[in-house]
């Protein structure tokens, strides 16, 4: 797998949000993804930076434009030091929150990719890595 | 600070969301038309998202907020607009908007609020216009 093209942005402020959900679209548009991947691409890097910044206390999400030899996709890296996810497997329930919301961020944007990793320790942080092919 | 433009038409409220909203705008948004509608005794409250390339959990909670918010001071809301890759996109993440009524467009949205008012005069439920 080749990476073609990298960049890291900060998520810390609401404003950060926006431009995560700025980039994405921008880069997914020069892979080449149709409308309706572009959209969800954008509506899970959204999630899963708000995640960030609001559970995580703010961190980072590395883009990547890959290339395996037959395709093309997206992976977006998202990381934070905050207080991590003890009950990961609880967390990606659909509807599940500690925060008021509506509990469809992990659950959700997993089902809008072609690939979801997530690690996290308790006190230590949680890291999620999302990969979409064109 | 910064505010989406809310506009007034006879006993109806009319929103078009143009920029892609950070969470506090749209709460923002969220408690002006509550208080709008209970200042202007408003019936109809129209949302355009059509300039909207995402909808994400925040965004459908919002949504759905206003729609109930709307119900238990005597108005209807009608979102108009959804982009048809966003409508896809909602249904994998999951979301439900319950209380949400959409439309195509703005004329059939407001054609919706009408007909939703209409039916509830026959009924002889909701206020009476005034
Ligand atoms: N980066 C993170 N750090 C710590 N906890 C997190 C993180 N992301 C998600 N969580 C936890 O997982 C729960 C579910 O997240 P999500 O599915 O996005 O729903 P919501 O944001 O509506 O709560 C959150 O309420 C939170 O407890
Ligand atoms: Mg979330």
């Amino acid at each position: 797998m080749v990476v073609l093209k990298a960049e890291s942005l900060t998520i810390a402020t609401q404003e950060d949000v926006v431009r995560v959900r700025q980039t994405t679209r921008a880069w997914a548009a020069e892979i080449g993804f149709s409308l309706v991947n572009q959209t969800k691409l954008v509506t899970a890097a959204s999630e899963l930076a708000r995640n960030t910044m609001l559970y995580g206390g703010g961190g980072t999400v590395l883009l990547e434009s890959i290339n395996d030899s037959i395709r093309a996709g997206l992976r977006m890296t998202f990381e934070d030091e905050g207080p991590g996810i003890a009950d990961i497997e609880t967390a990606l329930t659909d509807g599940y929150t500690t925060g008021g919301g509506l509990g469809l961020g992990l659950s959700g944007s997993k089902r809008l990719v072609d690939e979801f990793n997530i690690w996290s320790e308790p006190g230590r942080g949680t890291r999620i890595t999302i990969l979409r092919w064109r | 600070m910064e505010r989406i433009p809310i506009l007034r038409l006879r006993d109806c409220l009319l929103v078009t969301i143009q920029v892609d909203m950070h969470d506090q705008l749209a709460l923002t948004l969220q408690d002006d038309l509550t208080e709008l509608i209970v200042r202007h005794q408003a019936r109809g409250v129209l949302i355009d998202i059509s300039a909207l390339e995402i909808v994400d959990s925040f965004i459908g909670r919002m949504l759905s907020n206003i729609a109930a918010m709307a119900r238990i001071l005597d108005a209807v809301t009608v979102v108009v607009g959804m982009r048809p890759a966003v409508a896809i996109t909602l249904v994998e993440l999951g979301l439900e908007m319950p209380g949400v009524r959409t439309a195509l467009n703005v004329d059939a949205g407001m054609r919706l609020i009408e007909r939703a008012l209409e039916e509830e005069r026959q009924a002889g439920h909701g206020r009476s216009k005034g």
